[in-house]
């Protein structure tokens, strides 16, 4: 906004020379600026529509996610204990790099549209070159921590407490930093370890049944017992042998630990979703500023593209330290 | 400065060239970024909803003739599909859209004296997101169907054995992100597109009510949109956000949905005020009462809308403090929401009132709107709401206000500007005929469900006590009656499209920017930029034999001659 007051006032001018043999309003600007549409005086009205429309979808986006930081905070109150147990599962090492890589990529961005609105394209360019590095160092790192949290069986539902098939299988005890126990005695205070989710496919049932809850009392069954009435290897007569899922052996995992892995994967999912969007955008906004599209009269879209990157790495700055850093 | 011509005439002539004929073919429709195409392409969409939401509501009275199986093969979970089709549709295909999607981008930039609205091809993507959001809705139907009701309530929504909710949530979803975009792209435009001249308190009351309905939507949607994506996730892998059985909180998903879907009911009734703020007063041919107390009544109506919804939650478990408070605040919108009644039957007051058809739909939804708004204090009221909720009481309570408001306003509207949409008159014995003929269906239909629901009959049952069934077959007999009257609408509305005479600019004497333009309006909308003046002054207004509608007496018009505006501003 600033800059554009800073350059000469075409809008002034085309109204002083032109208006006056021209009766249609407006139509002398439509003729200088192609850009310009048709239902826009000047550029600059232009610019600040597209402006306001894009601070009215950022708003919308905070509501977006507000709904999820809601359900973060009424799950968080509901189990304190989870959330400080389980946020010890995410690399706080991997997570800062991210936060850093973010926080760098925004920098780039206000770059472009600087070099954008000073007419300087290989400082543009350079500039989305950088930013589109950025956004995809955070996927490729976000790639390696999902990769990793669902090889360790960190995810979401019913799955959080069983194995997949083929993993249980595998003899991965030297990745362990956990030694495999021959063994899980009852553990009452413990509940969640020995959850027995429903592995059946459900029966078609009425439509007014409800539901049966998934984890049984405690005491009911072990991961053993359940392991072995699906008839999988158990690890109980084999002392090597481990399944990657620590957290299902470890006796101070507090019940209903799930919950944090489900909104951990809600709220970053939904994150990266946005961080691809914004590579969308930012290699749309490249492929114009290599063809010469910008300039200080015309940087609408770097600008626009620009506010909705900052919103992206803005969300990140809080999901960071609300789930790495909260032990 | 221009230099006001006198002799010069209005932008009013009909023209071989305007916004239907300016190009042709399937592709120049498809892909317009003209707002008024938009508009058109919306409101044959919604209508075409209405009517398919309305044969699921005929089916549904007509199997409550009699306890138990009415219709051969219509079962109890047949019967679920039913009216949870119907309330889908009609709330999220049909309601939601109506008024702003489609009357407000036709009329929206005309009456601003714009060419476009701020972002056309945003608009034409809304269009298509409404499309895409309507054929995942109804892809349920072949997908097994959804049962869970409009409100999707957990956890039955995640552990139905019904096929098509997911793809239902999806369309819902879509179509609330065309809700935003509409939105977002009305606020800019009211913000950036008013002409010189025209300051917020000259703006004409439809505008005011569509920007405040705009703010709901670009703040609430977004949260309806988290939490149906949340709930999709839930049904398809169990993550325990709002399953009880997985540690989640069902009662979340009804804070969640009602932050949202209750300040959705004023998206659908803000803009219908605005209709009846405009009808009533051109129709009545009086300036219209209390100006800024109608306009700023829509947005104190915006911002309460955002504290009251957990009114819906009376029981279901929320605190005594939160119940009372909630309670309050619900009652407390009845203040602007009279405040508009007030208004509008003091611009009545010594009117010049002409009974033709769009005036009809406006007393209407005035008896409507009130009874609707009355009951509502009976809900609002925590003990009284522990004996109605979820009965036909409710049902009726908001029939008065989604229907016998909204949908009844959205009509009057379309009658209003049907002649500026198409530039034919319908026949106005038959329109009224057929407003009347609604009337009265849609009060022995809904009616009679009050005395049904505080008796005791719950909502959404198949089956129910004998002694209940004269009350339901006087409220199906009605639903009859009012099909009726809509289906003579619709033939009448149609025929006018062949046979009715062609409209003049200005057939009911309206002086707000859109009866400026020619009907059907040009391409560009005007050629010069209108000036703008007091959009509720009629005395300039003056019935042309020739013409066949009004005009605007230039010389009485301060706007136009500069003269008397010089006199009038010392």
């Amino acid at each position: 906004m600033t800059t554009l007051q800073s350059q000469p006032n075409h809008a002034g001018d085309a109204h002083g020379a032109d208006g006056a043999h021209d009766g249609a309003h407006g139509s002398a600007e439509h003729a200088k600026y192609p850009f310009l549409q048709h239902h826009f005086d000047t550029p600059h009205h232009q610019f600040d529509s597209a402006k306001l429309g894009m601070w009215l979808f950022l708003a919308t986006e905070v509501l977006f996610f507000g709904g999820l930081f809601v359900a973060y905070a009424v799950l968080r109150n509901r189990f304190p204990e989870v959330f400080s147990y389980s946020s010890h599962y995410l690399d706080t090492i991997m997570g800062g790099i991210n936060t850093c890589v973010l926080i760098l990529s925004s920098l780039t961005m206000a770059l472009a549209v600087r070099f954008a609105q000073t007419n300087r394209k290989t400082g543009l360019i350079i500039c989305l070159i950088l930013t589109f590095m950025g956004a995809i160092g955070f996927m490729v790192i976000k790639y390696f921590e999902y990769s990793h949290k669902i090889h360790d069986n960190l995810v979401w539902g019913t799955t959080f407490y069983v194995p997949p098939h083929d993993a249980a299988g595998e003899l991965e005890a030297k990745e362990l930093s956990v030694a495999p126990t021959t063994s899980i005695t009852l553990n009452p205070v413990n509940p969640a370890v020995f959850a027995v989710p429903t592995l059946a496919p459900t029966p078609a049932v009425d439509a007014s049944a409800i539901k049966q809850a998934s984890r049984a009392p405690a005491g009911m069954a072990t991961p053993t017992q359940m392991a072995k009435a699906e008839g999988l290897p158990t690890g109980e007569h084999d002392p090597s042998f481990a399944h990657p899922a620590t957290h299902l052996v470890d006796k101070k995992m507090p019940a209903n630990s799930h919950v944090f892995f489900a909104i951990y994967y809600a709220m970053t999912g939904l994150h990266g979703v946005h961080v691809l969007a914004g590579m969308v955008v930012i290699a749309w906004l490249l492929k114009r500023a290599i063809r010469g599209d910008f300039s200080s009269d015309y940087f609408t879209p770097v600008d626009v593209g620009g506010l909705y990157w900052h919103i992206v790495d803005l969300i990140w700055i809080f999901l960071f330290p609300l789930f790495y850093l909260i032990h | 400065m221009t230099t006001i011509n006198l002799s010069q005439p209005l932008d009013t002539a009909a023209r071989p060239d305007n916004y239907i004929t300016h190009t042709r073919g399937f592709m120049s429709w498809a892909f317009t970024l003209d707002h008024k195409r938009i508009g058109v392409m919306y409101l044959v969409s919604v209508l075409v909803s209405f009517f398919v939401g309305g044969v699921f509501a005929l089916l549904v009275r007509t199997e409550l003739l009699t306890p138990g199986q009415t219709i051969p093969g219509v079962t109890a979970d047949v019967y679920n599909h039913f009216f949870t089709l119907h309330g889908a549709i009609m709330v999220f295909l049909v309601i939601i859209p109506s008024i702003p999607a489609a009357l407000g981008n036709f009329i929206m930039p005309i009456m601003l004296g714009a060419k476009d609205v701020a972002f056309p091809r945003l608009n034409l993507f809304s269009y298509y997101l409404w499309i895409f959001g309507a054929l995942f809705t109804v892809s349920s139907l072949l997908l097994g169907g959804f049962d869970t009701g409009w409100t999707f309530y957990t956890p039955y929504s995640t552990t139905t054995p019904a096929g098509g909710v997911i793809p239902a949530l999806t369309g819902v979803f879509i179509l609330g992100f065309s809700s935003i975009f509409t939105g977002l792209n009305f606020i800019v435009t009211v913000h950036k597109l008013r002409p010189p001249g025209m300051t917020w308190f000259r703006m004409p009351l439809f505008l005011w009510a569509i920007y405040a309905t705009a703010i709901i939507q670009v703040l609430a949607t977004p949260v309806l949109g988290i939490t149906l994506l949340l709930l999709i996730v839930e049904r398809a892998f169990n993550i325990g956000i709002f399953d009880p059985s997985m540690g989640g909180d069902p009662v979340l998903y009804q804070h969640f949905f009602w932050f949202y879907s209750h300040p959705a009911v004023y998206i659908m009734i803000l803009p219908a005020m605005g209709i009846i703020s405009e009808l009533i007063s051109v129709h009545a041919h009086r300036h219209i009462f209390g100006y800024k107390f109608i306009a700023l009544s829509s947005i104190a109506i915006a911002i309460f809308s955002f504290l009251v919804w957990g009114h819906h939650m009376f029981i279901s478990g929320q605190s005594p403090l939160l119940n009372t408070l909630f309670s309050l605040i619900s009652f407390s919108v009845a203040i602007p929401s009279a405040v508009k009644v007030f208004n509008w039957m003091s611009t009545l007051y010594k009117g010049n009132i002409v009974l033709n058809t769009p005036m009809l739909y406006a007393l209407a939804f005035l008896v409507l709107f009130t009874i609707g708004g009355l009951t509502g204090i009976h809900l609002a009221t925590l003990n009284t709401d522990v004996h109605l909720h979820d009965t036909y009481f409710v049902v009726a309570h908001f029939h008065y206000v989604m229907m016998g408001s909204a949908l009844i306003g959205m009509i009057g509207g379309l009658h209003h500007w049907w002649p500026k949409i198409t530039g034919r008159m319908y026949n106005e014995n038959l329109g009224r005929i057929g407003c009347i003929t609604v009337f009265i269906g849609f009060n022995v239909t809904f009616f009679t469900q009050f005395f049904l629901g505080s008796q005791g009959m719950p909502r959404r049952y198949y089956d129910y006590q004998p002694e209940y069934q004269i009350y339901h077959v006087i409220s199906t007999i009605g639903s009859y009656i009012m099909a009726s009257g809509f289906l003579l609408t619709a033939y009448y509305l149609l025929a006018s499209l062949f046979g009715g005479r062609l409209a003049p600019a200005n057939p009911w004497g309206g002086r707000s920017l859109e009866w400026q333009c020619a009907s059907p309006p040009p391409f560009d909308n005007f050629s010069t930029q209108p000036r703008v003046g007091d959009c509720y002054d009629f005395s300039a207004i003056r019935w042309d034999e020739k013409e066949q509608g009004y005009v605007v007496d230039r010389a009485l018009d301060p706007t136009l001659n500069p003269n008397l505006a010089a006199k009038n501003s010392h």
